[in-house]
């Protein structure tokens, strides 16, 4: 079943064009890897699929219905925007807790006044993903209090909380030093199920090989490169692909 | 006249000093918020009038501000509406100085304002972009993300300059006496040109430290219960 159709996803800032004309689909509960040098628009397509950029042409459907498409009015005011940015869920590279509240309190927050539902429940389900990403003991813990592996991990129960169909994490580890990135990994590798479809953009490529069903290489605002985890890793076509992945086994 | 005699009369000024002050905090503060949005406006004409706007009232001595409040309704329209208020108020009530204290209060209540807005568009604009991106990511509205999340930290963000304003407030208050209001220090030239007494002027010092003093203990409570996150 397919989750996510994007088609013709073009937009510019300025005179740079940053999307050339993307166009994927990811089935239910499928992992998708973007790859990509800094530059390449991989932050900017997760940020347009989060309406946190409005792209200039193109369309997003998620589960069937068109969320997005430039070409229909009706899918571009503000209220139908807000509606349509809880299909998605963005995990950022620095986190961006709610720093005046506790862990359990940014993750119960949106909920709350989004009234999802009874605040018994709302607490109850926080309580649950603080302990799903192993936070049970920091609940109380206020942002700055936490280590930033710990924040980022409030960050993802906090997503989760208003079930997202489409997962998206912006680099997750970028913000951390090497011994916190493996946490924040694990957490992400154990939220792979049958129905939590996820986009992650990251550098981590022992990570994205394990955890990828799906792997994009973009390069210069245009996918470059798709097919399975195998495929891409070991068998690159294109040249852009294959002097990356050999630049990403050298640093590493 | 005794020491308590003469600190009895300075209190009766210094009771002008506080209701302009108290006055002043409560109208002026809430009324920075708009001119500080429309500071930020993306409207460029709102924009533009509200900077213009803060420059001048920043730019301008208050002294002349109350000057202006005060004599320029009867300049351009031949009627003394400040002096009209003052005689009623004395006449139906018995209480003197109304209409020039109503005109100080307007001077001040714009003048500070203006400095309250310049403070709260500081600490908007210094939060994060993110902040307001987590918001919108989660479905929270943009009044939401102001109420809920923004607004906090920005406070916590100019607690320390509006605690700077405050205490320079109760000291601008003696700008009153420019247009003859009976506040603390004009009550001590009082003393001076009638009494032959000097020191009383000095002694009003005492009056404004003391209060200086509550205010920074005061503030200085709300500036740490604000310190429990960090932003």
């Amino acid at each position: 079943m397919t989750a996510l159709e994007v088609k013709n996803l073009q937009k510019s800032f300025g005179k740079t064009q940053v999307l050339k004309g993307i166009d994927f689909s990811l089935d239910k509960g499928q992992v998708l890897v973007i790859l990509g040098s800094s530059g390449s628009g991989k932050t900017t397509l997760l940020r347009c699929l989060n309406f946190l950029e409005t792209p200039d042409t193109g369309s997003i459907t998620v589960g069937g219905k068109v969320l997005y498409d430039s070409n229909d009015a009706a899918t571009l005011d503000d209220e139908t925007i807000r509606q349509n940015r809880l299909h998605f869920g963005l995990v950022f590279q620095n986190f961006n807790l709610f720093p005046q509240y506790t862990a359990l309190q940014n993750v119960t927050l949106a909920p709350t006044l989004l009234k999802k539902a009874t605040p018994q429940a709302i607490e109850e389900q926080g309580k649950q993903l603080l302990t799903r990403v192993g936070l049970a003991d920091k609940m109380g813990n206020y942002p700055y209090q936490l280590s930033g592996g710990q924040q980022q991990r409030v960050a993802i129960a906090r997503a989760l909380a208003l079930h997202p169909e489409v997962l998206c994490f912006d680099e997750p580890t970028s913000a951390l030093d090497p011994e916190l990135t493996s946490e924040v990994l694990r957490v992400i590798r154990g939220l792979k199920s049958a129905d939590s479809t996820m986009i992650v953009v990251t550098h981590e490529m022992d990570f994205a090989r394990s955890v990828a069903d799906k792997v994009i290489y973009m390069a210069d605002g245009v996918i470059e490169e798709m097919g399975t985890a195998e495929e891409v890793f070991e068998n690159p076509q294109r040249e852009k692909t294959k002097a990356f992945l050999r630049g990403a086994k050298e640093a590493f | 006249m005794s020491f308590l005699e003469v600190t009895a009369f300075l209190f009766e000024g210094f009771k002008i000093s506080l209701l302009i002050f108290a006055v002043t905090l409560l109208c002026g503060a809430p009324l920075g918020l708009p001119i500080a949005f429309c500071s930020m406006s993306r409207f460029k004409v709102v924009k533009a009038i509200s900077k213009v706007f803060v420059w001048i009232i920043r730019g301008v001595p208050l002294m002349l501000q109350i000057f202006i409040i005060y004599y320029v309704p009867g300049l351009l329209f031949d009627f003394q509406i400040f002096s009209q208020v003052d005689r009623y108020f004395f006449i139906e009530y018995g209480i003197a100085d109304a209409g020039r204290i109503f005109a100080v209060l307007i001077a001040f209540t714009i003048n500070y304002a203006c400095y309250f807005s310049e403070i709260y568009r500081g600490g908007i604009e210094s939060i994060s972009r993110g902040q307001y991106e987590a918001g919108y990511v989660l479905g929270l509205t943009k009044s939401q993300i102001f109420r809920k999340i923004i607004l906090k930290q920005v406070i916590q963000r100019i607690v320390p300059p509006m605690s700077n304003e405050i205490i320079t407030l109760i000291k601008d208050t003696a700008l009153a006496n420019c247009i003859v209001v009976c506040e603390i220090i004009k009550q001590a030239k009082e003393l001076a040109a009638t009494k032959a007494l000097v020191w009383p002027l000095f002694y009003t010092g005492v009056f404004y430290l003391l209060f200086v003093g509550v205010l920074t203990i005061v503030l200085g409570q709300v500036e740490k219960k604000l310190k429990y996150f960090r932003s």
